[in-house]
Order: C-alpha cells, then structure tokens, then sequence
C-alpha cells in the first residue's frame, strides 16, 4: 500500500533528519514506529501522509509515484489516509458530532446521509454521550477518542496516529489500544507512532524503530 | 461505519432519544461567526468606508460646485464711465446703456443715477455730499440673459471708440479666478481621496490577514481531513465577504446619513446668515445620485477586497502548510 525506497528528507540546507528509509506497509497490517523524541517519528508519519516531499528516494503510495502526484490529486488521496494528531486539532468551535462529521462535509455530503454513521461512530468511541459537547469541555481522554474518530470516519485504508496516548492515563491507553486493534481487525492497516514501550508490549505487532535518522524494521 | 461493532469502549447506557433530536440542530459555520480580529475587522472596514465615503461625497459636493462656477457667467455686467474733460456724463451713460441695450443677450440696462451713486459713496466720504464737485464714475448696470449671454468683446468694441472713458466689467476676471481656485480644490479633493482610498485598501488588506492569522489551524486541519483548496478559499473568502460587507454598509449608511443631516439642516436653515454662506460655497449639500452610487460602489468593492484578501491568504497559507518544520517527534 505504502512503499518506501531510500527515502531521505532535509529542511532546507540543513542535515539528512530522515537517511535511507525503505518500509513498506502492507494492507490490513498493524505497526508501531517508535524511537527516541526528535528522531523524526512525526517527519516520517508527514511523509507518509503526504504532507512533506522527500528530498530524494522514493515513495509509493497507492501504487502512486509521490512526486508524480499533482497538488490537486492530494485531498483525494489524503481521503483514504486517517491522521490522529498528537495535539488532536479538534475546531474549538464545532461541537464533538461535528468535528467528527468534518470530514464527510468538507466532501459536500448533506448532513442527513451521515448522521447515522457519525453517532454510532461516536458511541463505538464511547462518546455517544459527548456528541455535542465544545472541544474545550471535553477531557484529554474524549479530546483523542474525538480525534480518532475524526480520523476514521470515512473508513480510512490506513489510519495514523501520532502518540496517540501521551495525554492519556494507563488504562485509557489500553482502551484506545483495544479500539485500534478492533480497527485493524476490520480492515485498517494502523501505524502507531509512540515511544510508549509499555504500549508496544501489549500487542504483539511489527516495530519500526527510529534512530539517528535510521529505520530498523522489527517483524 | 455502520458496520463497525457496537463494542464500546464504555459500558454506560447512551440516551439516543434526545441525542438525536438534537442532531437536528443547524451545523457550525465552518468559519467561527465573529471572535475579537473579526469584530475588530468590520469596526475598522466601517470607520474606513465611512471616510471614504465622506471624502468621496465631498469631492463630488466640491466638483459640482465648482462645475456651476465654471459654466456660470455673471448674471450682471457693468459699464464704468469715468468723468472727462468735455464729457457729458449723462449722455455718454444715455449712450453707452444704448449700444449695449441692442446687443442681443442683454436683457436690459439701468444707470444707477446720482442719489445711488452718492448712497454708494456715503460710507467712504459721509452723508450730504455734493456729488458734482467730485469727479465721480457712474456705473451702467447691465442685466444678461444667462442663457445666451452677450458678446461682450464685440460689446467693448462698440464702446470704446465712442467713449473712450468707459470701461466694460464683465466679472470675467473674478469668474476666471473662482473657477482656477474650484479646480485646485477638486483636484486637492481627488488626491485627498486617492490617498484615503490608498488607506483603505491598505487597512482592510492588513486588518483581514490580521484577522485570518487566528484562522491558521482552521485552514490546517481542513487540509489535513481532506478538504480541496477551493473548497477551503470559498469557505473563507464567503465568511469575510459577508464581514467586509457588514462593516463597508455600515460605513457607508452612516456617510449617507450624515449627507442627509447636513442637507436637512441646511434646507431648514435656509435664509439664516450661516445657511446662505454654506450654500454659497457648496451649493445645497445634497451628494445627488452620484454621490450615493459611489457609496454603494464603494461597499461592494471593500467587501469583494476583504474576499480577496482572505482569499489569497488562504492559498499562500496552503501554499506554505507543507513545507513548514515539524514539532519534534
């Protein structure tokens, strides 16, 4: 689904952050990327994402070379890619329901097609009863479930989450764990970027691990 | 979604009843309605437009002023005749008012006789004066038709040769003088306006990407869940359409009502000493049809530049999101 070959990134004429990276990420599958904080975890998942260019290698994404893919392509692309944020970036705004809806209304649907889809959604997150709560009420546990859901709500072939339980406590961990796991089981590859080594002990999954600007894949 | 499993990860009932009634309600904008910047936006696009609009109507007030002054010939001419060795005074001023009565244009003569004459004198040398002993010029008032005015060249032509003491004054020096000093006051006027314009739209520029700047993580995360460009644009430049509107309208009904106070007042005050100077200088203070088509140009063209703006922001922030550094990780 995502392939990468030799693929290195540099701001500007600064240093190589990300050297002769080449993973692939196969459908349906489920990986941590883990690695020291400033390793480049969130650079990698943005490249992933489509959001930075490599400075040189090469990516595939969707059978799509990258740099071949034109800016006008991207949000159509990016539609099949879900991102959880480490900072969540929910619109203070918009009320739970709809920054969760974002996604399908930014795409012009009319509200009456997806509002079932959004509410259940919301309760298989556990947020059924936060539908219309403001961000700014919601507690850091709610604000990343939000996020995921956000993330997943127009069925994503693969979902990203960046340390998607830093701001949570041990046993919300686990139930996020629990609900990414349940993702995968229905079909969504899951790349988990953590420095959680507790996390990453609970699943037995395939690690990437970064270091100096280096990618060791663990199967 | 609908097939994920109803697995949740909490176990506590969920009221769906109300839950889904209150779905119904309307949607957020995707832009927030107003927050400080925003309101801070149309209060300045109003206190702009309002002067705009001000200066705008002053100049078109200044320009057709100075356009009746211009196209304005005297309503009045007036023959001097100055007293003479051998000159009969009052045949010269019988003949003179005769030549120029027959001048077509002129719509009649009146020579002001002795008693007006030493009425006009009697501020300067005092009553009971003798207006024989001192040698006086008399004046021939000439009235003209404003619509075909005479030829007034032709008319001293006439004159002169015959009485070669009399001078004709037809205004044209004090009309010539008017009429440079109302150009110089339009074209004073146009660049006071090109200037405040200038401001405006420099105002407005700064003012809207100050109020998008708190749009940042808007626009990030609609690009980030998938959002076209153009999707993005519209969504903002549609939000500060409507706000420059707001702010420009209401500018602009607070130039037009001060216009309408001012013509008010000055058609209540007619005939006062204050009112008649006004009306002297700028006419009746009403801006006319014109004056009002500006205002409205001018509401539409700060919002569609407020639009714009937004909009160009929009793309140069969409333009730079993906090449920004990234928070460590």
């Amino acid at each position: 689904m995502i392939r990468f070959e030799n693929v290195g990134l540099r701001y500007g004429m600064g240093p190589e952050i990300l050297r002769d990276i080449s993973l692939h990420i196969p459908e349906r599958s489920f990986q941590f990327l883990s690695g020291p904080s400033g390793a480049g975890k969130t650079t990698l998942l943005r490249l992933l994402f489509m959001s930075l260019k490599p400075t040189r290698g090469l990516i595939t994404i969707f059978g799509k070379d990258r740099s071949r893919i034109s800016r006008s392509e991207l949000p159509l692309l990016r539609r099949r890619i879900g991102v959880v944020f480490q900072d969540f970036r929910l619109l203070d705004h918009m009320t739970t329901y709809e920054n969760v809806a974002l996604p399908l209304r930014v795409r012009g649907r009319e509200e009456a097609g997806y509002r079932t889809d959004v509410t259940e959604l919301l309760k298989w997150v556990g947020l059924g009863d936060r539908m219309h709560v403001l961000p700014p009420v919601l507690s850091g546990g709610e604000k990343q479930r939000a996020a995921i859901a956000r993330a997943l709500i127009e069925q994503p072939e693969i979902l990203l989450a960046d340390e998607p339980t830093g701001n949570v406590d041990p046993p919300l961990a686990r139930r996020l764990l629990r609900l990414f796991i349940e993702l995968n089981r229905l079909g969504t590859a899951v790349v988990i970027a953590t420095h959680d080594l507790g996390l990453m002990e609970q699943v037995d999954a395939r690690r990437m691990i970064l270091a100096g600007g280096r990618l060791d894949v663990y199967d | 979604m609908t097939d994920l499993s109803a697995d949740h990860l909490h176990d506590e009932a969920v009221e769906t009843t109300p839950t889904a009634r209150r779905v119904q309600r309307k949607m957020a904008p995707i832009v927030p309605a107003q927050n400080i910047a925003g309101r801070a936006l149309v209060l300045v696009i109003a206190i702009m437009t309002f002067l705009s609009c001000l200066t705008f109507g002053a100049v078109t007030l200044v320009r057709d002023t100075a356009s009746v002054w211009e196209n304005q010939i005297s309503r009045e001419a007036t023959i001097q005749i100055k007293p003479a060795d051998g000159l009969d005074m009052e045949a010269a001023l019988a003949q003179a008012s005769d030549i120029a009565s027959e001048f077509p244009g002129v719509k009649g003569t009146r020579i002001i006789d002795r008693d007006a004459t030493a009425r006009l004198l009697e501020p300067w040398l005092g009553s009971g004066l003798n207006i024989d002993e001192l040698p006086v010029p008399r004046l021939i008032v000439v009235t003209i038709d404003e619509a075909s005015p005479p030829d007034f060249a032709a008319m001293r032509a006439a004159i002169t040769p015959k009485l070669p003491s009399a001078a004709l004054d037809d205004h044209r020096t004090w009309v010539d003088r008017l009429v440079a000093m109302a150009h110089t006051t339009v074209t004073i006027g146009f660049a006071v306006l090109a200037l405040i314009l200038s401001a405006t739209v420099l105002t407005v520029v700064f003012a809207t990407r100050g109020a998008m700047a708190g749009n940042g993580h808007i626009i990030e995360v609609l690009h980030f869940v998938g959002a076209e460009a153009r999707f993005i644009a519209r969504e903002f430049r549609w939000h500060f359409l409507v706000t420059g509107m707001k702010g420009a309208a209401a500018g602009g009904a607070a130039a037009i009502a001060v216009f309408i106070v001012f013509s008010w007042w000055s058609s209540r005050n007619m005939a006062t000493p204050q009112a008649d100077q006004a009306t002297a200088l700028f006419g009746n203070f009403a801006i006319g049809s014109t004056g009002y088509f500006g205002v409205g140009l001018m509401v539409l063209v700060i919002g569609a530049l407020t639009a714009a703006t937004s909009h160009a922001t929009v793309v140069a922030y969409l333009s730079d999101i993906d090449i920004r550094q990234p928070e460590s990780g």
